[in-house]
Order: C-alpha cells, then structure tokens, then sequence
C-alpha cells in the first residue's frame, strides 16, 4: 500500500514537472486597438489550456513598426510572436525573417482563412502571419440625410454618385459636411486613401518597367477630383484629417458620408456615435468606366520571428488566437459584433454573424480586393493601398506630404504630381529598380 | 537702487506673466481634465472645457489593463540610477575642467555639447547591436547607462558652470591646510556647490524621466518605463483620447510633485552665479 502510494506521488511529481518543464512565458508585441485589447483580456483562457505565460507590450502602430523592425533586422530577440500588418509580412517572409507557418495544426483549418487574407499574407504561396482580423474599405453614409435628400445609396455606387449625394447632404448652416475623407500624410493614412482612389479611376504607381506613373492622366484625374469633392463639400482643414479625425466627426454627426475602413463600422454603430441607428454602408466606389473600386485590404496579423527560442508555444498561441474557437469565446461573452472579422470565411457563415448589419458587406469588400491585381492595367508589384517593397513606406510618406500641400491649397495638383513623379524615380534609381 | 515701478505697470506686467505660465501649462491642463471625460466628449468638437460628465472610468481601466507601479518602479530607477551615476563620473570631471584647465578643455566641452547634435536614431542600430551583444536589451541597468551618457554632457557642463562660481583661493586654502584630492572635492567643493548639484540633479532626472525614444526602443517588459505605459494608450484607428491622457497624467503626477516641491531649489541652482 505504502508502495503504491508512493509510485502515485511520484508519478504525479514526474508529470508537474514536465508540464513545468514545457510551460513558456512568450512576449508578444502588439498594436493598441479593440480587438487586439480584447485579446489580452483572454489570456488567461491561453494560460489554461496550454500552461504557456504571455507577456503583452502594447505599442502605437508606428512605434511599434519601428520597435519590431529594429529587433528583427538585428535578430534581437525581444519578441516570440509579433502583430505585423500585410506590408511587412510578404517582404519579411521573403528575407527569412519570419517562421513559415506550414505546419498548423488540422484542427486549425488554415483553408478557413479567407483567400485574399492568406494570399496577402503569403510570400511564394507559404503562409507567415496568421490574420488576427482583417478589413477593407467601405461607404458609411447617414441613411437618414440620404432619405431627406431624395436619394438611394446603391450598394455600388461610383465617384460620380458619391459627389452628387455630397452635394446633396452638405449643409453648412448644420455643420454637416457632405464628405469626409483622409487627407493626412502618411502612407497609412492619407497615402492608402489617395492610392485606392487612384486604383478606382485605373491610376497605378509603376509601370511593368518600374517607371513612376504620376504624369499619367490616371492620376491627374483621381487627384482633381479628390481635390474638388473635399474643397466643395468636405470639411475645413480636411488635409489633416486621419482616422481618428474623421470618425470623431462622423459620431458627432458631421459627415453625410465617409468612405474609410471597415474595422470602423463597429465604431459608428456603436454607444460613442450620436448616428448608431442612422448609418448604412456600401462599396467603396469607383470612376465610371473603371472596374475596380476604392477598396484596399489590410490584415492585423501574428508572425514568429524566425530566431526565437519559444516557437512551438508560440505557434500554439497564433493556433489558439486566431481559431474558430476563439471567435466563439469572443462571442460567447461579448456578442457576435465584437468578434474580430474579416478572417475566417466560416465567421461570415455563421448565422448568428449575418445578422450584424456590417458583416456581408465587409465581406463583401474584402473579396473584392485583389492584391495582386489592385488596378486596371498590370503592375510589378503586390499590395493594393501600398507596393509591398521596402521603398515603399519612406517614398509614399513623401508622397503623400506632397498630396496633403496640395489639399492645403500650399501647391496646385499638377506641382504635386510633378514632385510625385521626381521623388518616387529617384527612390527606384536609387534602389537599382530602374 | 531699485527701480520705481508703477502699480498698473506691476499690474499688467503681473497679467503678462499669469498669461504665459497659463499658455505653457495649458496642455497639461488639458490633458488630466480629458482625463476625466468619456471617449465621446474628449473628441466632442468644439471642445468641452469643464461643462461635462466627470468620470473615473478612464483611470479604472488603464489601472486594469496595466501594471502601473511596474512601468513606475523603472522610471524611478532608470532615472535615478543614471543621475546618480551620471554625477559621479561628472562631478570630478568638471572639478578638472573648472579649476585644473587645460589648453583643450574649451573644445572638450563643445565637444562633448555637439554629441547632443546627432539625432538619436542615427545610432539606434549600433547601440542596439551592443545592446545584443552585451546583453542588455530589455534591462534597466543598460537603459541607466545609456540615459546617463546622453545626459551627461549636459550634467558637466552645468557642474563646470557652477564650480566656476566658485572662488579658486578656498580650494587652494583647503589644500594649504593639507587637504586631498578626495577632501578637496567632497568637502570643500561639493558642500558650495550643492545648490548646483542639486538643480542639476534635479533637472537630469526629468529628463531621463521623459526620454521617450530609447527607453521605447530599448526595452519590452522587464525594464519598460512609463513612457512605454503611455506609448501603449496611443492608436491610429480607435477612440483612445481620454484613456491616453489619464495614462499621461498617471504617468507625469510624479514628476510634476516633484518638480512642485522643489521649485525653490531648482530656480536657485539654475540662477546660481547669475547675481554677483
């Protein structure tokens, strides 16, 4: 008896210890917004399924792109698993940055991932980041503005019906502006909303040679009317508006009509909008003529960095958050609202989901996107907001400071485009891509 | 003689100097009063100043979602570590330069200024390589290091202002009467200069308080400081306004108490020498 015991313990002993043994802290770097908050908020579900620890550090999006790019370049090894974004990911996946994650699990159903995702997500068809939730772009319009002005949103309207319903709408005496969009400079704010735009009315940023194509009359014809719609029916000083800006704008009820990210509807529909129960939402629109739309895509997604000690409890974490089951938890506690879209395409099957008034439309909008095929005429590059190189990001911030001078009234379209085109061949030269 | 000045010149001369100490402080002001108020009324346009809902909501979910005293324990450490630090390696290098010069030492000192010139990121990369190597990254003994080599042109070269004030003969008295190196420095000079230590110290704190771009980049969880707490508040796509500024006011309370009992000495240290 006093035998058996003891093998017992000792058994018991032997096993704690190993769980000890296998038991991880990993450190995530994340960005600061809802859903990626809400996960934290699940950790503990994690901890108790796997025995792993996670260490969260929250940082703001741009701190957080230069915080992760500094330790990855120089192998650092501050993080187990990063948030990165569909620009990073094919062009750290091609540097063997990044750990490949073909080895998921087959509960995890990786073909549930929706295919514009995981295409952007990809580098040579081999996944590296696992989206955590996705968005494209989208009209979101005040449904009660539009019935007073006598008009009907279609659910895919083009420019020109965007600018009539602006017009219609503006109402300075109420301080409602007919349209608000992003002018800020930036190549995530302002520079993704001019380049969609450009897309819709067949503008692209190179040719098949690599050659600038500002001086093309894509461009000139996106810009002015950009340009046009904003000084007639936008709101003042919209060339520092991001976001943020816009959003508070709409929720005050200031806007008739925004066209901006999809993670936004949440946000309009939400208990800070003074509008919730008067929104609707369409595409994004397009010129006429011009088969693709304004729509962009974008993930929030988890990588390994390739060098870290702790891969397997990291890979168990990415399994755990971005799985069907964590959607379900999400949704169990917080309502089906709150769970974070536009990644698994069994989310948009879900009854349940197809009730919340965005879901088919962000769905919608996603397929929509083609990253490999973002505009009209062919182009070298992948990406539909940004050209996934690593010239991007420095030259299009450039860019794009020289579009909001533009929106400023500091410099006329046709200055702008002309700096446009200098700036982004000198940065090809410089890069040997020309 | 003092010059007369006229009750309604001192009246708005008085004004003027009220005007601009508000102009400076209103963005503080701003912040813990936005601190106070929902998402909704801290992006309400135009702005609400005082006529809202006062709330603590903010400050409950920042104390839920973060670990406070931790990002507080390091910026006091990382603070005080690299002022202590920084002026022990200061102190008898300005004692060299004020009162042993040398023909070089005027271009030592601007020298040692222009270094302040370079923009930090010019060398993220190598400090973090070094970092890696020597194995640093995320510890608060590196982060004191590198906070004290960045202020420490700044320490010298006030403590060199300072001990300047200082009449040579009570030093060479000190040594007459057979006094060290050592009894010079800590017992003669040190005790005349303490207005200046203390102002300096008191100034190098704050900025190693409010370094906000290698304690950010340096560090992760274990040596994170409130700058990083705050960094966390901040998003592109999201209604954040009036959590962030209830993290900055957590964030900036200890040092503006500071600042608040220490005015005095810190307003005489840094006019020290300016009368005569």
């Amino acid at each position: 008896m006093y035998l058996r015991n003891a093998l017992r313990a000792a058994t018991a002993l032997s096993l704690v210890t190993v769980a000890a043994a296998q038991a991880e802290t990993i450190t995530i770097a994340t960005v600061n917004n809802g859903d990626m908050i809400r996960m934290q908020g699940y950790t503990d579900d994690f901890t108790a399924k796997t025995g792993h620890e996670v260490e969260w550090v929250t940082l703001e999006e741009n701190v957080l792109r230069q915080r992760v790019t500094t330790d990855i370049t120089t192998k650092g090894g501050q993080f187990d698993i990063m948030t990165i974004g569909m620009y990073e990911t094919p062009i750290w996946g091609a540097n063997d940055w990044l750990v490949a994650l073909d080895d998921l699990s087959a509960e995890y159903d990786v073909d549930d991932i929706l295919p514009a995702m995981r295409n952007g997500l990809s580098h040579d068809g081999t996944l590296f980041a696992a989206p955590f939730y996705g968005e494209s772009s989208m009209v979101m319009y005040r449904t009660d503005l539009m019935e007073a002005a006598g008009l009907e949103m279609p659910t895919a309207p083009t420019w020109q019906f965007i600018r009539e319903a602006a017009a219609a709408m503006d109402n300075p005496a109420e301080d409602i502006n007919g349209v608000c969009l992003r002018g800020k400079a930036g190549w995530g704010e302002g520079g993704a909303f001019i380049t969609v735009t450009g897309n819709s009315f067949g503008a692209r940023w190179f040719d098949e040679d690599w050659n600038a194509q500002f001086d093309q009359p894509e461009w000139k014809a996106a810009l002015d009317f950009y340009v046009n719609l904003m000084n007639d029916y936008g709101p003042e000083g919209y060339a520092t508006n991001g976001f943020n800006e816009n959003l508070s704008l709409f929720n005050q009820g200031k806007c008739g009509m925004w066209i901006d990210a999809t993670v936004a509807a949440s946000f309009v529909t939400g208990d800070d909008s003074t509008v919730a129960d008067h929104v609707g939402f369409a595409l994004a629109p397009n010129a006429e003529g011009v088969e693709k739309r304004a729509n962009w895509l974008w993930a929030w997604a988890l990588a390994i960095p390739a060098g870290t000690q702790k891969e397997a409890a990291a890979k168990e974490f990415i399994e755990w958050a971005t799985s069907k089951d964590y959607i379900e938890l999400v949704a169990a506690n917080e309502g089906w609202a709150n769970v974070p879209p536009g990644a698994r395409t069994s989310l948009y099957e879900t009854p349940e989901y197809q009730e919340v008034p965005f879901a088919q439309m962000t769905l919608d909008s996603i397929n929509a996107a083609d990253p490999t095929n973002p505009t009209v005429k062919p182009v070298p590059y992948v990406g539909i907001q940004f050209v996934a190189i690593p010239e991007f990001a420095g030259m299009a911030t450039e860019v794009s400071q020289e579009f909001s001078a533009a929106y400023a009234g500091q410099q006329t379209v046709d200055e702008a485009l002309a700096k446009a085109q200098a700036i982004t061949n000198e940065t090809m030269e410089a890069a040997g891509y020309r | 003689m003092a010059r007369s000045v006229s009750s309604r010149r001192k009246l708005i001369n008085t004004g003027f100097a009220w005007a601009i100490g508000l102009l400076i402080f209103f963005p503080i002001l701003w912040t813990i009063l936005t601190s106070f108020k929902t998402e909704a009324q801290a992006i309400a346009s135009p702005p609400i100043f005082l006529g809202f809902d006062w709330t603590l909501e903010n400050y409950s979910i920042v104390m839920e979602r973060s670990n406070y005293a931790r990002f507080l324990w390091n910026s006091i450490l990382i603070a005080g570590g690299s002022t202590i630090l920084g002026l022990i390696v200061a102190v008898p290098a300005a004692w060299s330069m004020a009162f042993v010069p040398s023909r070089r030492t005027k271009d030592i000192l601007l020298w040692m200024l222009s270094t302040k010139m370079l923009p930090a990121v010019g060398v993220l990369y190598p400090i973090y390589l070094l970092f890696i190597q020597l194995g640093l990254l995320d510890s608060r003994a590196g982060l004191v290091i590198v906070m004290m080599l960045i202020n420490l042109p700044i320490i010298v070269w006030m403590l060199y202002t300072y001990f300047r004030e200082i009449p040579v003969e009570i030093l060479e008295a000190a040594r007459m009467d057979g006094a060290t190196l050592r009894e010079e420095v800590l017992y003669i000079l040190t005790p005349m200069a303490i207005p200046g230590i203390a102002s300096t110290m008191l100034l190098n704190f704050i900025l190693a308080w409010n370094e906000a771009f290698w304690t950010l980049n340096l560090t992760a969880v274990n040596a994170a400081p409130l700058t990083a707490f705050i960094a966390s508040y901040s998003s592109p796509e999201g209604l954040f306004f009036a959590k962030l500024s209830a993290a900055s006011t957590m964030a900036i309370a200890p040092i503006l108490i500071l600042g608040w009992f220490s005015q005095k000495q810190l307003v005489r240290g840094l006019t020290f020498g300016a009368v005569k």
